[in-house]
């Protein structure tokens, strides 16, 4: 039996275990979502922008590993989901955007709500594809599907015109794919796993450096192993956290522009880095010439280009992490580690003191300390809960304070630091996960740049809870100002904020607000109380700082630190009520 | 270094814009780019001339490989290989330099494939440094206009 263009995407997408996509309708999809209406399995969620699909889809995807799926028009439907897609290929999550475009004899013409959207988002895409014919339609779809998903993940998008999705066609979804000019490594190279073992065995001052690599390949219970069998001391970029958990004694916390004092100081003496699923990005890094000096670096990752990019590189694996991972602890089983934890002993107590020199601190007094607010919810959900973040201070405070224990319980843009994500990015998650507890750390800043998404949680029931750590300043930038620009604040004092709570009312959403300390902890646990949505007000002491901070063009070692006792130095703003 | 990189890719439309995107992108250069079908109607070569130092020659090899319509990549730097080139040259002698214009064409085994009274056009192939030296000559002149194809490059064949 023949189908239309859009009943076979439909049916397509339904081959492919989708359940839910994330999208917006509009003229030139009119059909695909006529067939929509229909579906039984298959819901479309009506989100209140694009972008808030685009990383709704996204956070869906990091919550369960599966690609996330976005279905909008053409033109301006098709444009606002750009920042999405950079968003996903940047962090190389799977995805799979499927726009509208113009019928096949109007693209080109300057149509209504036309934009050349496969050329626009050629380079924020791992591939796109214009459909012009029904019958490369069900075909395209499984290819989309097999490229997001597999090697080096990413967002893939399908432009299907009008008249393609009236057109019909038989049909067939294929069985698998063979794309002859794609073919991800997936093992590693054994001679060189083996010369990777050799030198961890020599090494006398490791460091794991764990990224979203191995999230991303379920390595978690690998990379547990190689570190407590081998005694080596595990650091995570920002990508990377849950991928090692975040409580164990082997773990540092994170690295890099934000990361903690002990995590840099070990990388930065390190004589060995064993990199795993991360690419060596400027915030992990700093000054590249003065990066971990004195090491030799193992580099394991899928996508060969990683791999010399930024450093050199002594031992080269290209391969998922996973498999990697399982040859190399096979490898090292069958070796002599039992010694190497000796040897080792003297660096793990230098780290021991690093730590208790300079542990992750702050200074609770009066006023709500923003890490305060990410302590108290780590304690009272016993970190058994998804944080999706916004960007700036609350994400690098969130990624600093909160210990993440598992993997995909932490979803942050990193790469392209996307601020209007954690909100839209917290519904994603929670509808792949109805009974779990959702948090959004959120700034007063990044909140508003996709605001209008809490009307889809409300509408679909999502209890997400948002914590808004309000300092009534965009924060980052202000700290930037504050300690390199002479204390100009240009362009960051957020004054006409809105009243949060009557906000999240005026949608039907519950509002909380807490302007004192003891307050945070009675508003966290009536948040998790109420089954709905809840906007978490929490007036927060403006000129907090995060800290340490490696500045710009300096070492990861050379950190600036947390002053003793500082004192809040300028007349404080009044909080907006 | 100067590369000629050359490069097998599906023959589809916006392949050639993914790979001038990709040096665009991460801010490389290309100093000629030629694309042609091959005896497969579905695959095109391309030979790109670059330049850079190891490393980035190193990511550029690595980056087309990752695209996923390139199915080859094959620096010829490294191998024995031929390269050739053509150019166009529109020469405006004055009337006592004609013959000369002729007597350098023959030199250089090009062919005049268009004159005018006023004008010769003058087609050369060869590799670079042929084209050069003819333009170089020509220039004095009184060279209108060049147009050059930028390079093609292959392998060459064991001897035995």
């Amino acid at each position: 039996m023949k189908l239309t263009g859009a009943e076979i995407l439909i049916e397509s997408l339904k081959k492919e275990g989708v359940k839910h996509i994330f999208g917006y309708p509009g003229g030139v999809v009119l059909n695909i979502f006529d067939v929509l209406y229909d579906q039984k399995d298959l819901e479309l969620i009506l989100t209140r922008h694009e972008q808030g699909a685009t990383h709704a889809a996204d956070g869906y995807a990091r919550a369960t590993g599966k690609p996330g799926v976005v279905l909008v028009t053409s033109g301006p439907g098709a444009t606002n989901i750009v920042t999405g897609l950079a968003t996903a290929y940047m962090d190389s999550i799977p995805m799979v955007a499927i726009t509208g475009q113009v019928p096949t004899m109007l693209i080109g013409n300057d149509a209504f709500q036309e934009a050349d959207i496969v050329g626009i988002t050629r380079p924020c895409t791992k591939y796109n594809f214009l459909v012009k014919d029904v019958n490369d339609l069900a075909r395209t779809i499984k290819e989309a599907f097999y490229i997001a998903s597999t090697g080096r993940p990413g967002p893939v998008l399908i432009d299907i015109p009008k008249d393609v999705t009236v057109a019909k066609a038989e049909f067939k979804y294929p069985d698998k794919v063979d794309i002859r000019s794609y073919h991800p490594t997936l093992k590693g190279n054994l001679w060189q796993i083996k010369q990777a073992a050799e030198v961890i065995s020599k090494s006398k001052r490791p460091v794991i450096v764990a990224g979203g690599g191995v999230i991303t390949s379920g390595a978690a219970a690998e990379l547990k192993e190689l570190a407590e069998m081998t005694k080596i001391p595990v650091t995570m970029t920002m990508m990377g956290l849950g991928g090692f958990p975040g409580d164990h004694k082997l773990s540092l916390g994170m690295l890099g522009m934000h990361g903690t004092y002990f995590a840099n100081m070990s990388v930065h003496n390190s004589d060995l880095l064993i990199a795993i699923g991360m690419r060596f990005d400027d915030r992990v890094t700093g000054k590249v010439e003065g990066f971990a000096p004195g090491a030799k670096i193992i580099h394991i990752d899928i996508d060969p280009t990683s791999i010399r990019k930024n450093v050199r590189v002594d031992v080269p694996i290209v391969g998922d992490v996973k498999n990697v991972l399982k040859d190399l602890n096979k490898t090292i089983k069958e070796s002599d580690h039992e010694q190497w934890a000796l040897v080792r002993k003297a660096w793990l107590e230098r780290i021991e003191d690093w730590k208790s020199e300079h542990p992750m601190s702050y200074d609770q007094g009066d006023i709500i300390k923003p890490q305060f607010v990410v302590e108290k919810i780590y304690e009272i959900t016993k970190g058994d809960c998804i944080i999706t973040t916004e960007v700036g201070q609350n994400q690098m405070w969130a990624a600093q304070f909160f210990k993440f224990k598992k993997p995909r319980t932490w979803i942050s843009s990193g790469g392209l630091g996307t601020m209007g994500y954690g909100l839209p990015a917290a519904i994603g998650a929670q509808f792949a996960f109805p009974n779990k507890l959702v948090f959004d750390i959120a700034g007063d800043g990044s909140i508003q740049m996709n605001i209008q998404e809490l009307a889809t949680a409300v509408l679909h029931k999502l209890p997400v809870k948002v914590a808004i750590l309000n300092n009534c300043y965009l924060g980052m930038v202000r700290q930037w100002q504050e300690l390199f620009f002479n204390e100009r604040y240009s362009s960051t004092c957020l004054v006409g904020t809105p009243d949060f709570c009557k906000l999240a009312e005026a949608y039907g959403a519950v509002g909380l607000r807490a302007t004192k300390p003891s307050e945070v902890e009675p508003v966290i646990r009536e948040a998790i109380k109420v089954k709905r949505p809840v906007f978490m007000d929490f007036v927060v002491e403006q000129f907090e700082k995060v800290y340490p901070m490696v500045p710009a063009g300096a070492a990861i070692h050379e950190m600036l630190l947390r002053p003793k006792a500082e004192e809040p130095k300028k007349k404080l703003l009044k909080a907006v009520k | 270094m100067r590369h000629i990189i050359s490069v097998l890719v599906e023959n589809k439309f916006g392949v050639l814009s993914r790979v001038s995107g990709l040096f665009s992108g991460r801010g490389y250069n290309i100093e000629s780019i030629s694309v042609g079908q091959t005896l497969d109607a579905k695959t095109s070569q391309m030979t790109i001339v670059t330049t850079g130092d190891d490393m980035i020659i190193e990511q550029i090899t690595k980056q087309l490989n990752k695209l996923i319509d390139v199915i080859k990549v094959a620096d010829l730097t490294e191998f024995d290989h031929v390269e050739r080139e053509m150019a166009l040259i529109k020469v405006s002698p004055k009337a006592e330099n004609r013959a000369e214009t002729l007597r350098l064409v023959s030199i250089f085994r090009a062919v005049v494939v268009d004159s005018s009274p006023k004008t010769y056009t003058v087609q050369v192939t060869g590799d670079e440094k042929k084209i050069e030296a003819l333009i170089e000559l020509l220039r004095p002149l009184g060279i209108k206009e060049i147009v050059r194809t930028g390079k093609v490059a292959i392998s060459r064949e064991l001897k035995s």
